[in-house]
Formats: C-alpha cells, sequence, structure tokens
C-alpha cells in the first residue's frame, strides 16, 4: 500500500483578483508504515497540502490516491488530528474518541473496547467522562490523537498537531507520539514548521519552498526511529537539522518581511 | 525590619464576591411587603391597586369556588402546543438554512423579510382563515415562536467552529449526521437564547388571542374581569402569567442545563 501524492497544484484567487499559486506540482508517495514530515516557512502551503490530502480541500490540479489498498475497502480511511484539536466540546473524551466508530457503524461493544484500548494508549485512562474543557492542552490533542487512531486509519495526517502546546509539553507529546507510532506502524503524514521536531520524527523529510510552494529537497533521516534523542546521535541530528535550516532559511526571511 | 513589608493584596476581590443565597428572595419579599403596607395605610384605593394578601384570598377563591383551573387548563393548551410547533419547526428550517447555501439563498430572504411583521398584526386575518377555535390560537403562537427560533438557530449554526465540520466529514459523517452531531448541538446555546426570547412572546400572544375571541383562557378572564371593575380578580390572572412566564424560563433553563452539560 502507498499514498501518492500526482502533481497537486493549488492556486486561490486574493482580495486583489490576483492569481497566487500555492502548491505546484507537488509529486511524492508515502509508503506502508513511513512517518514523512513536510516542513517548510509559514505560507509555503504545507497545512493546505495537507489539507487536500486529508479530503478537506480540492486541489486545482492533480490527485492524491492510494495504491495496493485491499478489494474489499471501499475508501481509504484518514485519520486526521488538527491543529485546533477540533472536539467537539459537548462530548465526553470517550465519545470524542469513538466519534469516527460510530460514524463507520461498528458494533456497540467493539466501539466499547476500541474506545477504550485507544484512551488507554494515549494515556487518558480515568478521563474518559471529563469534557475538553476540562482537560490541559495536551490532554486534549491525547484525546485528538485517540480519536485519530480508532478508526485504524490506512492514512494518519497530523496539522502541527502540538504547535498550541506549550515548548515542554510538546516535548513530551513527541515521545509519546513516537511511542504510539510504534505500536500501530500507521502510514503518516506530518506537518510541521519546527525542524527538530521533523528530524526527531521523520523517515523522509519534505522541505517544500513558498511562492510558489513547490519540492525543495526530499531529506531520508536515516537514524533509528527510537532514541534519536540520545547522546550518539545528537551530531547527526544537528546535522540535519543544520541542513534543512539551510534550505529554508531565505524563505522564512522572506516570509518574515511580509509579515 | 518587618515595618517595612509591603504586603501584596488581591485587587480583583471584588470579582468574587459573595452574596448570600437568602438576598435575591429579600428582594422580592420586601417589595411585597411595601406594597401591601401602601394598600393597608389606604394610600391607594383597592380599586387601582388591590394589596397582595387580597389577591391571595381571591385567588383561592377561584380556584376553588370557581373554576379557575379550567381557564389555566385551555391556555396551556394552547401555549404548550404553539410553542412546541413553532420551536421545533423553527429549528429544524434554522438548521437547514444554516447547512445548506441553497437553502439559505432562497429562504433566507424570505424568512426576513417576514420576520418583521408585527405577528399581533396577523390575528384578525388568521382568525378570518382559521375561524376562531383552537388552530388560529396555537398558529399565532407557533408563528411568533418560529420567527426568533428560526432566526437564533439559523446564527448558531453559522457560528460553529468550521473545523468541527471538517473534523466529522474526515471521520465519515454524511450531511444528515453533520447536521445531527455537529450543527445542532454547536448551534444549541445560541438556539436556547432564541427559545427565551420566544417564550415570551409565545405569552404575549395567548393573551392577545384570548382577548380578541376565547370563551377560556387567562386573557379572557383578564378581559372580562377588567371590564367589570373587578381589580382583585383581574389581579390573580396577572399574578397567574407571571408566576406562567417564571415557570416557563425556569424549565428552559433546567432543559439547557440539562441539554449543555459542556459548556
Amino acid at each position: 500500500m502507498k499514498v501518492v501524492i500526482d502533481g497537486i497544484t493549488k492556486t486561490f484567487t486574493d482580495k486583489k483578483g490576483h492569481k497566487v499559486t500555492a502548491l505546484n506540482q507537488i509529486d511524492f508517495a508515502i509508503g506502508e508504515e513511513e512517518f514523512v514530515v513536510l516542513v517548510g516557512p509559514s505560507g509555503c502551503g504545507k497545512s493546505t497540502l495537507l489539507s487536500i490530502v486529508g479530503g478537506l480541500l480540492s486541489p486545482t490540479a492533480g490527485s492524491v490516491y492510494f495504491d495496493g489498498l485491499s478489494d474489499q475497502q471501499a475508501e481509504p480511511r484518514l485519520g486526521i488530528v488538527f491543529q485546533e484539536i477540533a472536539l467537539m466540546p459537548w462530548r465526553s473524551v470517550f465519545d470524542n474518541v469513538v466519534y469516527g466508530l460510530q460514524e463507520l457503524g461498528v458494533s456497540k461493544d467493539e466501539i466499547k473496547k476500541k474506545g477504550q484500548h485507544y484512551i488507554d494508549m494515549v494515556g487518558l485512562t480515568g478521563f474518559e467522562k471529563a469534557y475538553p474543557k476540562q482537560l490541559s492542552g495536551g490532554m486534549r490533542q491525547r484525546a485528538g490523537i485517540a480519536r485519530a487512531l480508532a478508526i485504524e486509519p490506512n492514512l494518519l495526517l497530523m496539522d502541527e498537531p502540538f504547535s498550541a502546546l506549550d515548548a515542554q509539553t510538546r516535548t513530551l507529546m513527541q515521545e509519546e507520539l513516537l511511542t504510539i507510532w510504534n505500536r500501530t506502524k500507521l502510514s503518516t503524514l506530518y506537518v510541521t514548521h519546527n525542524i527538530n521536531e521533523a528530524v526527531y520524527l521523520a523517515d523522509r523529510v519534505i522541505v517544500l519552498s513558498r511562492h510558489p510552494g513547490e519540492i525543495k529537497e526530499i531529506i531520508h533521516i536515516d537514524m533509528p526511529k527510537l532514541g534519536r534523542d540520545s547522546e550518539q546521535y545528537r551530531e547527526k541530528s544537528d546535522d540535519y537539522a543544520k541542513q534543512i535550516w539551510e534550505l529554508i532559511r531565505h524563505d522564512a526571511e522572506d516570509a518574515l518581511k511580509e509579515g | 525590619m518587618s515595618s517595612n513589608r509591603k504586603y501584596i493584596v488581591n485587587r480583583v476581590a471584588f470579582l468574587e464576591t459573595k452574596v448570600p443565597r437568602y438576598v435575591p428572595f429579600a428582594g422580592i419579599i420586601v417589595l411585597i411587603a411595601l406594597w401591601e403596607l401602601i394598600c393597608r395605610l389606604g394610600w391607594v384605593s383597592p380599586l387601582y391597586l388591590p394589596a397582595p394578601t387580597s389577591i391571595v384570598a381571591a385567588g383561592w377563591e377561584l380556584f376553588t369556588v370557581g373554576n379557575f383551573m379550567q381557564d389555566i387548563g385551555a391556555s396551556m393548551y394552547r401555549i404548550v402546543l404553539g410553542y412546541a410547533l413553532g420551536a421545533s419547526v423553527g429549528i429544524m428550517i434554522g438548521l437547514v438554512l444554516g447547512f445548506s447555501r441553497w437553502a439559505d439563498a432562497i429562504g433566507s430572504p424570505i424568512i426576513y423579510s417576514l420576520y418583521p411583521i408585527p405577528k399581533i398584526a396577523l390575528l384578525p386575518l388568521i382568525v378570518l382563515w382559521l375561524g376562531i377555535g383552537e388552530l388560529p390560537k396555537v398558529t399565532i403562537i407557533a408563528l411568533g415562536v418560529f420567527f426568533p427560533v428560526v432566526i437564533n438557530t439559523f446564527s448558531g449554526v453559522k457560528n460553529v467552529d468550521p473545523t468541527l465540520v471538517k473534523a466529522a466529514v474526515s471521520f465519515g459523517s454524511n450531511h444528515y449526521n453533520v447536521i445531527r452531531k455537529v450543527l445542532l448541538p454547536g448551534a444549541l446555546p445560541v438556539i436556547f437564547a432564541g427559545l427565551k426570547l420566544a417564550s415570551g412572546t409565545s405569552l404575549l400572544l395567548l393573551v392577545a388571542s384570548e382577548m380578541i375571541a376565547a370563551g377560556h383562557g387567562i386573557g379572557s378572564k383578564v378581559l372580562h374581569y377588567g371590564n367589570l371593575m373587578l381589580t382583585t380578580k383581574l389581579m390573580v390572572g396577572i399574578v397567574v402569567l407571571s408566576l406562567l412566564g417564571l415557570i416557563f424560563n425556569r424549565t428552559l433553563q433546567w432543559l439547557e442545563g440539562k441539554l449543555l452539560p459542556w459548556k
């Protein structure tokens, strides 16, 4: 199974009627059990690209497709983790987590079982009945992740999932995400503007440029998935981060000037 | 050294001022007591303003000897039916208008051009169409409730975070489920604002329609006693209406608490 992003182009018309190319001819594929991270400066269209892959936005040209799904499955399942977390405030943690399962028409017993399984996996045991408002940002995003995992998706999509969290929570959540990922081994597309996060999580980092958003470089991260924060990989991680930063720097400076 | 310490005090404690629980009741009781006092002292004639105690006595008589219960029953029937009808249709149409751009484009201009018409002005027309039975009264109440509810539902739906809709669709919701599981609960706080607004309107239209043509009902009795200058009995009707409004609001508040535990 692989997910193919085939010639995606997206143009917007701005307020003055000018055509703006947000994404231009994006081609890549996400393999089975592969963790792909999109990085780029603000305004490079990385979230736009994720929305298109997630079926939340139509491309101007090009297509996204799954290759080699089993014949029984009518359509691919996408588990999206939103930047804004997007939990229904009126649903308890448990009811939020099982939302996708309910919509899949899964039996009540299985909903109960799977819901609890993924709540336990993300470390929300005991908070099943709480409302999102009663939780911290980190806990909320755990629920957001559990909701996406619960449908056992063919592709996990994460749009800057930790950007609303403070730096310490963020570090912990990254570690936890890796642990969870190691258990589920889901094909994943992850968007971030944080280079260290990208190097820490990715099998492959796709660096995007801006105006227009194009693939600047694809970098294979040649380190084991777990333990990249250990001393022995520090230098290698730094090298990768430096390499990516060199690629992005110029665009990021431009982005800053434009505000 | 200790004399030099500068302590920081909470200068925003006023935000958390505690008020004893009896204070809200005390306000009402003091008002009623003043009213009673003014009447007892003979400062105003009972023809214009009867004392609270005499209103209670007249009320007791109306309920036990007279058949005031029948009037209340008739009024309750009309208002509950009219309100339920107007509210449920209003919520449904509001949801559809909020969800579908087509429905919005077609329906909103129609609704917004009918909305400003004072519903009382339609009463003679509705009597002309539907006669003087129960149907016109229920209809006018339903109409009066429909508009604030439909408009609030619509704006409530428009205020639902679009990311939640995207989240729901990405997790497999079809359009019907988006409306039922996302837009309806998301709009519910604003819908309740509309329902509370409509409760006042419904009482007003109840009384107005009963004054125009009805044998029974609180409104017809208020008008009847007014014509006979039986002020004390008239006041019983008014007090009952006030209590009815209060119960109405409390019920809605209770329902809101039940349906919106996440707020």
